[in-house]
C-alpha cells in the first residue's frame, strides 16, 4: 500500500508540475496592468447622470448595455468587462474627483468615452501623469483649440474619437474650394469658442481662398431671440453660399428667414442641425430643399437604411439590451460607435493588457470600419495621428430625406 | 461654542485637529484628496454661514464668489507668476473687494429680494467668464490648467498631502478668526443686526457698514475656498461654477446647521459624499435620491446635523442635570436658527415671530 501511494504521489506531483509549467508559459505570454486579469477587464467612465446635462447620461447607459452584450457573448478574448461609471454632473471638479477614484481606488485599466470638453481638459494632465489611457472622448479634448492639434506630443495618453467642429468646418471648406471655386460665401456663426473653432476649421479647409471667398461674417449670441437681422444682412452681401453654423433653434429661423426674403444660396448647415423632425420639419420641408451638410454614420431613422445590415444590427442591440432607448435620438448611434471602437482596441490588444500596449493599439488602427458607419468612412490612427475619424460624407436634402452626394471627403 | 460645555470643547477641538493631522498617513492619496475637498467646502460654507447664518442676509450666489476666488488665483499664478501661497490670500482680498461692492447695493434689498439678486450673480458669473473680452485672461470655455504644486523645503510629503496640510492650515486659521470675530463686539453687532435691526441701530451699530462688511468678509471666505479648490483641482473653467454650486453651498449650510461654526464640516461632507452615494444607488434617479436624502435630513434634524448632535449629547450626558430643557449646543443652534427665522420674518412677511423660543432666549 505504501509503495502504491508513493507512486500515486509521484504521478500527482509530476502532473501538478506540468500544469504549473504550462500555466507558467501561459502567464509569460499574458501581461497585465491594474484593471486587467485572466477573467476581467475593468473600464472606467464618468457621465452626467444628474444636473443640467443629464440628457447625455444615455451615453453611459448605452456603453453599459453594449458591455452586457459583449459579456453575454463571452467577453473580449474570454475576459468579461467590468464597467464602472460614476456621475460627474458635467462639473470639472467632480470629474477630477471621480477619475481619481476610478484610477486609484477602483484600479481601472483605462477610462473612455467621456462627454464634455472642460471635464476632459481638467483630467488630461492627471491621466497623462499617471499614464492611464484616456480614450474615445466625445467631444475630443482638443476640440476647442486647433492650435493644440499636436497634443499627442504633450498628452500621449489622451485620444479623441469623433470628428471635431474644427474638422467638420474644414470639410465644408474643402468641399467648397473644390466644387465652387468662385463662391462668394456668407457665414453665420455662434459667438463663442465653438463657433470660432468651426470657422477656423472652415477657413483652413478653404486654404488660400479664405481671404477673398468669405464676403460677409455675422455672429449671434446663444441667448439671442432671433438671427433674422443677421440673415437679412448676409443676403445683402450678394453671397451665393450661406455657411450656417448655428445650433438647431437658430437653424430653423435661418432657413425660414432665407426663404421668406427670397434668398436662395447654397445653404450649408452643420451636423448639429440635420435632424429632420426637430429642425427641417419646423423650418418647412419646402424651404429645406437643397440644404447641404455632412455626416459619418447611417441615420437609423432614415428609411433608406431599413434593410441595411449595420442598422438592423444596431436596432437588434437596442431591442435586446436597451429597449427603452429613444430611437429618434442621435445620441445612441454616437455612443454605440464609440463603445464599439473601444471594444475593437481591446480585441486588438490581445493578451497584452498593459496600459502601454492598449495605448499603442489605440494609435495603431488601420482602415477600421463599422457596420453603422457610412460606406467609405474609416477610422485610422498612428503614433503621430491621434484623430481617428478624419472623413465625412456630404449630404443634400431632397424630397423628404438626406441623399449622399459626391464621395467621402478627407479633411487632410 | 462658548455655551457648549467648556470641557467638551476643550477636548473636541484638539482631538479633531490631531485627527486631521494624522489623517493623511492613514488614508490613500485619493481619500486625502477627497478630505481636502471637504475642508475646502467647509471654508466656503463657513463664509456663507457668516452672512446668512449670523447676519441674516440670504445669499443664493456664493458660487459666484467661489468662482471669482478660483479665477483670481488661477490668473495670478498663470499670468503673473505669483507663488501659490501668496496667490491664496490675494484671491481672498480680491473677493473681499467684490463682496463689499456687491454688499452696497444689496443693502437696499431685503430677504428674498436679496436672495434673487445674489442668485442673478450666480447665473451671470459663468457667462461673464466666457466673454470674449476676458478670454485672454480666463481662457474662455476651455478655462485655465494649473500645475500641481509640490511640497516646498523638501518636506517629505507628496503633492496630495501637501495640498491637504496647506488647506488644513488655512482652514484652522480662518475658523479661528471667524470664531474670534463672532465672539467680540463686531460679532455681537452682526448677530444683533440679524435679530433686531432696529434695536441694533438704536444701540449705535452702523447697520449699513456692518452689513456690507459682513458681505465682504463672507465673500473673502468663500473666495478663499474657491482659490484653494483651483489649487487642488488644478483647473478652472466656467462650467466648474454653475448656479448649482451656490445651491449646494446653501444645502451644506442648512444640513450642517445654520449659525453653528462646526456645522460647516458636516455640510461640506454632505456636499462631497452624498452625490456619490446617490449615484451608487441608482444612475437613473441620482437627483431624486439626493433630494430624498436632503428631505430626510431636514425633516429629522431641523437644526441641522450639528444641532442634532447637540441634542444627542444632551440626551446622553446632561439629561439628569438639566431635565427636559435643551441646553448647550442645541439651544445655541436653536437660538441662531430661530434668530435667522425671526429676521427673515420681520423683513419678508407680516407673520408674527413664533414665541416658542423660551430656552433660546436663556442661552
Amino acid at each position: 500500500m505504501k509503495s502504491r501511494s508513493h507512486v500515486r504521489n509521484a504521478i500527482l506531483s509530476m502532473a501538478a508540475m506540468a500544469i504549473a509549467a504550462c500555466a507558467g508559459t501561459a502567464l509569460a505570454q499574458k501581461k497585465y496592468d491594474p484593471g486587467a486579469s485572466d477573467t476581467e477587464i475593468k473600464i472606467g467612465n464618468t457621465m452626467a447622470y444628474s444636473g443640467p446635462a443629464s440628457v447625455y447620461g444615455v451615453f453611459g447607459k448605452t456603453y453599459q448595455a453594449y458591455f452586457n452584450k459583449v459579456n453575454a457573448e463571452g467577453g473580449i478574448n474570454g475576459r468579461k468587462i467590468n464597467f464602472i461609471s460614476y456621475d460627474d454632473a458635467l462639473s470639472p471638479p467632480k470629474t477630477v474627483e471621480q477619475y481619481r477614484k476610478l484610477v486609484e481606488q477602483d484600479g481601472v485599466l483605462l477610462i473612455f468615452g467621456n462627454f464634455g470638453t472642460p471635464g476632459n481638459l481638467a483630467v488630461r494632465p492627471y491621466m497623462n501623469q499617471k499614464k492611464v489611457p484616456h480614450l474615445c472622448l466625445c467631444p475630443s479634448a482638443d476640440r476647442d483649440d486647433p492650435t493644440k492639434r499636436e497634443d499627442f506630443k504633450n498628452f500621449p495618453w489622451t485620444m479623441g474619437l469623433q470628428p471635431s467642429y474644427f474638422l467638420e468646418g474644414k470639410i465644408y471648406g474643402r468641399y467648397l474650394a473644390k466644387e465652387k471655386p468662385n463662391a462668394r460665401i456668407a457665414v453665420l456663426s455662434q459667438n463663442d469658442d465653438y463657433g470660432r473653432e468651426f470657422l477656423n476649421g472652415f477657413k483652413a479647409g478653404l486654404g488660400s481662398k479664405a481671404g477673398t471667398a468669405v464676403v460677409a461674417e455675422e455672429t449671434y449670441e446663444p441667448g439671442d431671440a432671433s438671427v433674422d437681422s443677421q440673415v437679412v444682412k448676409l443676403k445683402a452681401s450678394n453671397a451665393d453660399v450661406f455657411l450656417d453654423l448655428t445650433i438647431a433653434k437658430f437653424t430653423v429661423q435661418a432657413i425660414r428667414k432665407a426663404a421668406e426674403i427670397g434668398w436662395k444660396p447654397l445653404h450649408v448647415i452643420n451636423t448639429n442641425s440635420i435632424s429632420i423632425s426637430s429642425v427641417l420639419k419646423p423650418a418647412g420641408l419646402d424651404n429645406a430643399q437643397g440644404l447641404v451638410s455632412a455626416s459619418f454614420y447611417k441615420d437609423p431613422t432614415d428609411p433608406r437604411w431599413k434593410n441595411d445590415a449595420g442598422v438592423k444590427e444596431f436596432h437588434a442591440f437596442l431591442d435586446k439590451y436597451y429597449p427603452d432607448a429613444d430611437r429618434n435620438s442621435n445620441l445612441f448611434p454616437y455612443a454605440y460607435l464609440t463603445v464599439q471602437h473601444l471594444v475593437e482596441i481591446l480585441k486588438q490588444s490581445g493578451d497584452n493588457l498593459t496600459r502601454e500596449n492598449v495605448m499603442r493599439q489605440a494609435a495603431n488602427i488601420k482602415d477600421q470600419q463599422y457596420p453603422l458607419l457610412l460606406p467609405g468612412i474609416k477610422y485610422n490612427t498612428s503614433s503621430t495621428d491621434y484623430q481617428p475619424l478624419e472623413q465625412m460624407q456630404l449630404i443634400e436634402f431632397k424630397g423628404e430625406r438626406w441623399e449622399l452626394i459626391g464621395g467621402v471627403i478627407n479633411s487632410n | 461654542m462658548q455655551n457648549t460645555s467648556p470641557r467638551a470643547a476643550a477636548l473636541l477641538i484638539p482631538a479633531s485637529i490631531l485627527l486631521a493631522l494624522v489623517l493623511p498617513w492613514l488614508l490613500t492619496d485619493f481619500q486625502v484628496f477627497q478630505s481636502t475637498q471637504i475642508l475646502i467646502y467647509a471654508v466656503a460654507v463657513l463664509g456663507l454661514n457668516l452672512l446668512t447664518g449670523f447676519n441674516g442676509q440670504i445669499s443664493l450666489g456664493h458660487g459666484a464668489f467661489y468662482a471669482i476666488g478660483a479665477y483670481a488665483f488661477a490668473i495670478l499664478v498663470q499670468h503673473f507668476g505669483v507663488s501659490y501661497t501668496l496667490a491664496l490670500p490675494l484671491a481672498g482680498v480680491v473677493c473681499f473687494g467684490f463682496g463689499f461692492l456687491f454688499g452696497l447695493p444689496a443693502l437696499r434689498l431685503q430677504a428674498h429680494y436679496l436672495a434673487l439678486a445674489t442668485f442673478a450673480l450666480a447665473i451671470a458669473v459663468p457667462q461673464i467668464l466666457k466673454h470674449r473680452l476676458l478670454e485672454p485672461w480666463t481662457g474662455g470655455v476651455a478655462g485655465i490648467s494649473l500645475i500641481k504644486p509640490d511640497a516646498p523645503f523638501g518636506l517629505p510629503l507628496n503633492a496630495d498631502q501637501w495640498l491637504y496640510y496647506l488647506t488644513l492650515l488655512s482652514m484652522i486659521v480662518l475658523f479661528y478668526l471667524a470664531r474670534n470675530l463672532l465672539r467680540g463686539r463686531v460679532g455681537r453687532a452682526i448677530v444683533a443686526i440679524r435679530d433686531y435691526p432696529v434695536a441694533a441701530t438704536s444701540m449705535g451699530v452702523n447697520t449699513a457698514l456692518y452689513k456690507t462688511l459682513t458681505f465682504g468678509v463672507s465673500a473673502t471666505y468663500t473666495g478663499f475656498a474657491g482659490a484653494l479648490s483651483a489649487m487642488a483641482i488644478q483647473y478652472v473653467s466656467p462650467d466648474s461654477f454653475t448656479m448649482f454650486l451656490s445651491i449646494y453651498l446653501l444645502v451644506g449650510l442648512v444640513i450642517g446647521g445654520v449659525g453653528a461654526i462646526p456645522g460647516a464640516f458636516i455640510g461640506a461632507a454632505f456636499i462631497v459624499i452624498v452625490p456619490n452615494v446617490a449615484t451608487d444607488v441608482s444612475k437613473s434617479a441620482t437627483g431624486a435620491i439626493y433630494g430624498l436624502l436632503l428631505i430626510v435630513v431636514v425633516y429629522l434634524m431641523p437644526n441641522g446635523v450639528w444641532g442634532a448632535l447637540g441634542q444627542l449629547w444632551n440626551f446622553l450626558f446632561r439629561s439628569t442635570q438639566v431635565h427636559g430643557k435643551p441646553t448647550g449646543m442645541e439651544s445655541q443652534a436653536m437660538a441662531r436658527r430661530t434668530g435667522a427665522r425671526l429676521a427673515i420674518q420681520k423683513d419678508g412677511s407680516a407673520e408674527a415671530p413664533k414665541l416658542d423660543t423660551g430656552p433660546a432666549a436663556n442661552s
